[in-house]
């Protein structure tokens, strides 16, 4: 059939509707994430004495890296359009795991218990929401629950904290400055190329724009769902035990919230919360930025800790939404 | 099935599961019976008027938060807010119990209602996804009440306040009337006034609803206003029984508590629907659940495993027997 | 380009059922190869249906469905998609946020060492889109093309998946007509190259313009198929509407009687409504106890009219006044408050609410009416309940009783109780008796007679030809979201309307064009 007459039609060249109002806005939701964090990034050097310095920004990398794991993992479970709140409590699950396998069998049991549990919770979570078509939001919320619970079994209620031993292979794992930091691009390099250039990616992609359409267009729908819910477990479980290896312990309280930051960072990175639009370059800056103002707040309004970024990012958050509902009905009429 | 989707509401099979439509109405009250003879049986002092007390101490809040999201979920809507309002509340108590008890309170439940009418601006005007706007406020809220409250948790030593998690009439806590007072008043603005006909029309037919002239704006945002102020009386109850304003804790895992006494009671989260009563067999048999299980020594982190099975099931029966 | 080639899509006695409703019944078409075929019927003819079956979303009760000769029996759309049935759906298909490339090739994407070859993909997208008359950059997102490029990208791509029908309902319903030439030149060359095309529209011109044969359906039968050139457009639409002398026999009169006093003054007057690709310059008086009704094919913007009065349906400019008095603010609520009333056409979608009571659907809008201070007055709301399930006999245990239990006839009475519970001055009814017993049918007709009578004016909607006929006062006739005809007095007939309705210019005597008499 690929073998059309050329005789080209009376050409329409396409009927752009696009205004350029319309594009700064598009712009604006891709780019203004990043465009905020090279201001702050500036504005706090200049003002803020200490900020610049190699230290600083080693601690803010150092000490987010394996965090931002989790807004990488959000970022695929949204650009499908669903959400998934259990991120947390599983990168939590995945520190006390690895810790738990490291006392209990070595470094090969630390590495792949937290993987083989985050993928069958990720599995059943997504298998809930792909064929029992439950919410995802109901189903993730429960998930972390059922992790929470997991982890305070595994730990006597929480009272027992498993630590790692320094000198183990799987301390190595996560441990340092460089290797941290050089986990956590690799791993979001993977991501992008995956997002972009493969067909999972694209099917993503679909999905969150239009369901429907997708499954008509022959996409796996069902089985895309199950398959980045399990990416998204896996992946939150792993950045647990990084984490665990970091800390040389599985540390029982850690996680909490972390799931309202993840989003947050990929909302402000540009990502739509309804799906079908969004980048791990995005998610990159919105993790940064959060990650920068944390440092700051810790500096100058020490007092008030991490509930001062907990408002940042809910303000923030509700910015970023109503500007993108906005922009979104300036393009429907 | 992939053909449902393509196909129209009008057109999908009918009756699929039969058994899901009785099911999501009446196997809570029959769990309700059954945990009641195991316990009763199991524990000499289950059916003691110490162990109802400290039943209610940990149910009524949450069904008071449930009857709120009972309404938002009427109208398709979720409110994930709530436990970022009960930490709020906690905060804003003992700023202003130096002016009486009364101010304080009348504003930590004003404090509430501004919460939930961002959220419903949001949802009425802005149009955002129920579940989008109300995060922003989940993650938010509570970064705020901690700020406004510092660090550590502050005691409250007003008596009144107090008092409503302590004394009451007939061995029960004042708690337990508040509770059982506004399940009556949202039964009735549920079933006898013009708001609670319209929201649940607006929930089950929209398109309808609109065409018929019912103010669907503004029904949306005086829900979300209610649930956020429920949300605060909660809130002012917690902190009165736990006699500290400690915001960084309260009001953790509420948006799901009650969101789960809702579905368990029988209402699907699609909206058109609203059980009261049925909501409040459902706070009962969670909290029952729960007991048993503390009853029996079983470990508070297997039940919150159990629970979040109890969840997903409750959510699939009631999704099951809204396809009607 | 006709019948040269072989059959390509052949149903042969195809039969479906859905609970309570025959939607086919022993249904035969043959799609042959280079011919574009029309499919023609009114709502509820069946076409619907019949395309979900030849697309696998639904599959026969009876009957056989054979692609090249071969059985097929697709469960699901994909494996018609795979077997080369496309469809092009009337609000585009694709994923508007993606961009077209990537919608172009989804799931067939081109591939360099196992990733998306993004550059080529772009190349080749480009390419075929020039040869569709499409000049755009293939990485700019769906959306920001106009409609009728973003259909185009969808032809493209049935195209690119190996289609050998391609399936076209209503295409052109919203483009432009620069948009819809166009489409006509990629049709053709689709045809010449040997696609079976299906073209499924109510447009008359665009049917004997581009359309080789067609089939006309009616009350889920296939009632004709023939040659578009030899049968003339009173035929096709007389086949359409099902109206030969014969039939009218058949069907037995309506219950409407005959004169009525039509008073002098206006209670509702529509100005200039215009809505963009609907509504054009459509104006409409009706006066006290006058039933006007409002003709026209599917399309022609008859229920758009009715929804664009109530303020349903955004209308860019035009006034809507009542009893003289302009209204103001443009939405339902604003209507009702001003006395104007609307059932609207599809009674599962915006009329029931479902899981309320027969009592709750009937005093939904007259709430604020039957409250003092947010509290519904109970024996106020009894009262009129009981007044209108007695007046307009409608069959309930209780007033208690769920409504989506009740028949559809009883259904739409509640919703006619609904309405007329406010004491309307003005009622819109859009298709009052469709899909309802015949006896509810003629039940409902005599009440629009007698509320009429009752000084009521009343916009009278319905495909039902003998409904329009022997139940309006005058005939407006749209087109195209145009008012093209006035037919008032002895001319109200069925040989008039049809001939309205076909556009047939034979009927020259007293057409009055696009002008309310008033």
């Amino acid at each position: 059939m690929s073998s059309q007459t050329t005789a080209p039609a009376e050409d329409v060249a396409g009927g752009v509707t696009e205004t350029p109002r319309e594009r700064v806005f598009a712009l604006l939701q891709r780019q203004g994430g990043p465009v905020v964090l090279v201001l702050v990034v500036l504005l706090a050097s200049i003002f803020s004495s200490g900020f610049a310095s190699s230290g600083n920004f080693s601690t803010i990398l150092v000490g987010n890296a394996y965090i931002s794991l989790l807004a990488l993992a959000e970022t695929f479970v949204i650009i499908s359009g669903g959400i998934d709140l259990s991120v947390g409590s599983m990168f939590a699950l995945g520190g006390v795991l690895a810790a738990w396998g490291m006392n209990h069998g070595g470094s090969g049991v630390a590495v792949l218990l937290p993987i083989a549990v985050g993928l069958v919770v990720g599995v059943v979570q997504g298998s809930l929401i792909a064929y029992a078509r439950l919410a995802p939001f109901i189903v993730t919320l429960a998930g972390l629950l059922f992790a929470r619970g997991l982890l305070q079994a595994i730990s006597n209620e929480g009272s027992t904290t498993y630590l790692v031993p320094g000198h183990s292979v799987f301390a190595f794992l996560g441990d340092g400055t460089w290797r941290p930091i050089l986990t956590a691009v690799a791993l979001f390099a993977i991501a992008a190329v995956v997002l972009v250039r493969t067909r999972f990616g694209q099917a993503l992609f679909a999905i969150g724009g239009s369901e429907n359409a997708a499954l008509l267009m022959g996409v796996r729908v069902r089985r895309t769902k199950v398959f980045v819910y399990m990416l998204s477990g896996t992946l939150a479980a792993v950045a647990g035990m990084l984490n665990a290896s970091r800390l040389q312990s599985g540390v029982t309280n850690i996680g909490v919230g972390y799931e309202l930051t993840a989003i947050a960072a990929v909302v402000i990175g540009g990502t739509i919360l309804t799906g079908g639009s969004g980048s791990i370059y995005g998610t990159a800056a919105g993790v940064l930025l959060l990650a920068v103002i944390q440092n700051l707040i810790g500096v100058h309004l020490s007092q008030y800790g991490s509930s001062a970024s907990d408002l940042v990012n809910g303000a923030f958050l509700a910015v970023v939404v109503v500007l993108q509902s906005f922009l979104a009905r300036r393009r429907a009429l | 099935m992939t053909a449902t989707l393509t196909s129209t509401k009008a057109e999908q099979p009918v009756g699929r599961r039969r058994w899901a439509g009785p099911v999501a109405k009446y196997a809570v009250y029959a769990g309700i019976v059954v945990l009641i003879v195991v316990n009763a049986v199991m524990s000499s002092t289950f059916l003691s008027l110490d162990n109802l007390r400290v039943q209610l101490y940990q149910a009524v809040p949450v069904l008071i938060v449930a009857l709120g999201m009972a309404l938002v979920i009427g109208t398709e809507g979720i409110d994930l807010s709530v436990g970022g309002v009960i930490a709020l509340t906690s905060a804003v108590l003992p700023l202003y119990l130096g002016y009486g008890v009364w101010v304080a309170i009348a504003l930590a439940i004003l404090a509430g209602g501004v919460c939930g009418a961002i959220s419903g601006s949001l949802v009425a005007f802005a149009r955002v996804q129920p579940i989008v706007a109300t995060l922003s406020l989940m993650i938010g809220l509570r970064g705020l009440a901690v700020i406004m409250n510092g660090a550590t948790a502050k005691p409250i030593n007003d008596s009144t306040l107090l008092n409503l998690g302590l004394t009451g009439w007939f061995g029960l806590p004042q708690m337990a009337y508040i509770g059982a007072g506004l399940v009556a008043v949202i039964a009735f603005v549920v079933r006898r006034t013009t708001l609670g006909r319209n929201l649940v029309a607006v929930g089950d037919n929209a398109s309808a609803s609109f065409l018929a002239g019912l103010p669907v704006r503004r029904i949306l945002l005086s829900v979300y206003v209610i649930s956020g102020m429920l949300a605060a009386v909660a809130g002012v109850l917690i902190a009165g029984h736990g006699a500290y304003a400690d915001p960084a804790n309260y009001g953790l895992n509420y948006e799901l508590l009650a969101i789960t006494a809702v579905v368990v009671g029988g209402t699907p989260l699609s909206g058109g629907q609203i059980r009261v009563i049925g909501t409040v067999a459902g706070t009962i048999f969670m909290q029952l659940v729960s007991a048993t299980l503390i009853q029996n020594n079983v470990k508070n982190s297997y039940e919150q495993m159990i629970e979040a099975v109890i969840i997903c099931i409750a959510v699939f029966i009631a999704r099951e027997s809204a396809n009607r | 380009m006709s019948d040269s080639s072989g059959v390509v899509l052949r149903l042969d006695g195809v039969s479906k059922s859905f609970p309570g409703v025959r939607a086919l019944r022993d249904v035969s078409l043959e799609l042959r190869a280079g011919e574009v075929h029309a499919l023609v019927g009114e709502n509820g003819a069946g076409k619907s249906t019949l395309i979900k079956i030849s697309t696998g979303v639904y599959t026969a009760d009876e009957g056989e469905v054979r692609l090249l000769d071969a059985p097929v029996s697709f469960t699901d759309p994909l494996q018609a998609q795979a077997a080369g049935i496309s469809t092009i759906y009337q609000e585009v298909n694709l994923i508007p946020l993606m961009s077209v490339a990537r919608n172009l090739y989804l799931g067939r994407e081109p591939r360099r060492f196992g990733l998306v070859d993004t550059a080529r993909m772009n190349r080749d997208a480009r390419a075929r889109l020039r040869e569709f008359g499409i000049d755009v950059n293939p990485a700019r997102p769906l959306r920001s093309l106009a409609l009728g490029a973003q259909q185009m990208v969808s032809i493209a791509r049935a195209v690119e998946i190996d289609a050998r029908v391609v399936i076209m309902d209503e295409p052109t319903s919203s483009l432009e007509k620069r948009e819809v030439e166009t489409l006509f030149t990629v049709i053709e060359r689709l045809a010449a190259s040997g696609i079976a095309i299906l073209y499924v529209s109510h447009r008359m011109e665009e049917l004997y313009r581009i359309c080789d044969r067609v089939t006309v359906m009616r009350d889920g039968q296939v009632v004709g198929s023939s040659a578009m050139a030899d049968i003339d457009r009173l035929q096709l639409v007389s086949m359409m509407l099902g109206r030969d002398a014969s039939d009218l026999r058949q069907h037995g009169s309506t219950a409407f009687a005959e004169g009525r006093d039509v008073e002098d003054d206006v209670v509702l007057r529509t100005q200039g409504l215009n809505v963009r690709h609907t509504l054009e310059d459509v104006s409409l008086d009706i006066r006290r106890g006058e039933v006007v009704g409002l003709g026209g094919l599917l399309g022609a913007g008859r229920s758009e009219t009715a929804r664009a009065i109530v303020g349903a349906l955004h209308a860019e400019s035009g006034e809507v006044a009542v009893n003289g008095k302009r209204l103001r603010r443009r939405s339902p609520a604003a209507a009702i408050r001003a006395g104007i009333a609307m059932l609207p056409e599809d009674r599962k979608l915006d009329g029931i609410v479902p899981g309320l009571s027969v009592r709750e659907n009937i005093v939904l809008a007259a709430l604020p009416r039957l409250s003092r201070m947010g509290l519904v007055q109970r024996s106020k709301q009894d009262e009129i309940v009981s007044f209108f399930i007695d007046r307009l006999q409608i069959k309930v245990s209780s007033p208690a009783q769920r409504v989506s239990d009740l028949s559809g006839g009883n259904q739409q009475k509640v919703l006619l109780a609904r309405w007329l519970c406010l004491h309307p001055k003005a009622l819109l009814l859009d298709e009052p008796t469709r899909g309802i017993d015949v006896g509810a049918k003629a039940e409902v007709q005599g009440l629009i007679e007698e509320l009429a009578r009752d000084g009521l004016a009343v916009l009278l909607i319905s495909s039902d030809l003998e409904e329009l006929i022997e139940g309006s006062d005058r005939i407006v006739v749209l087109r195209e979201g145009k008012v093209v005809d006035n037919l008032t007095g002895d001319a109200v007939t069925d040989d008039n309307l049809m001939r309205a309705l076909a556009a047939d210019p034979s009927r020259s005597d007293d057409a009055q064009p696009a002008k309310d008499s008033s």
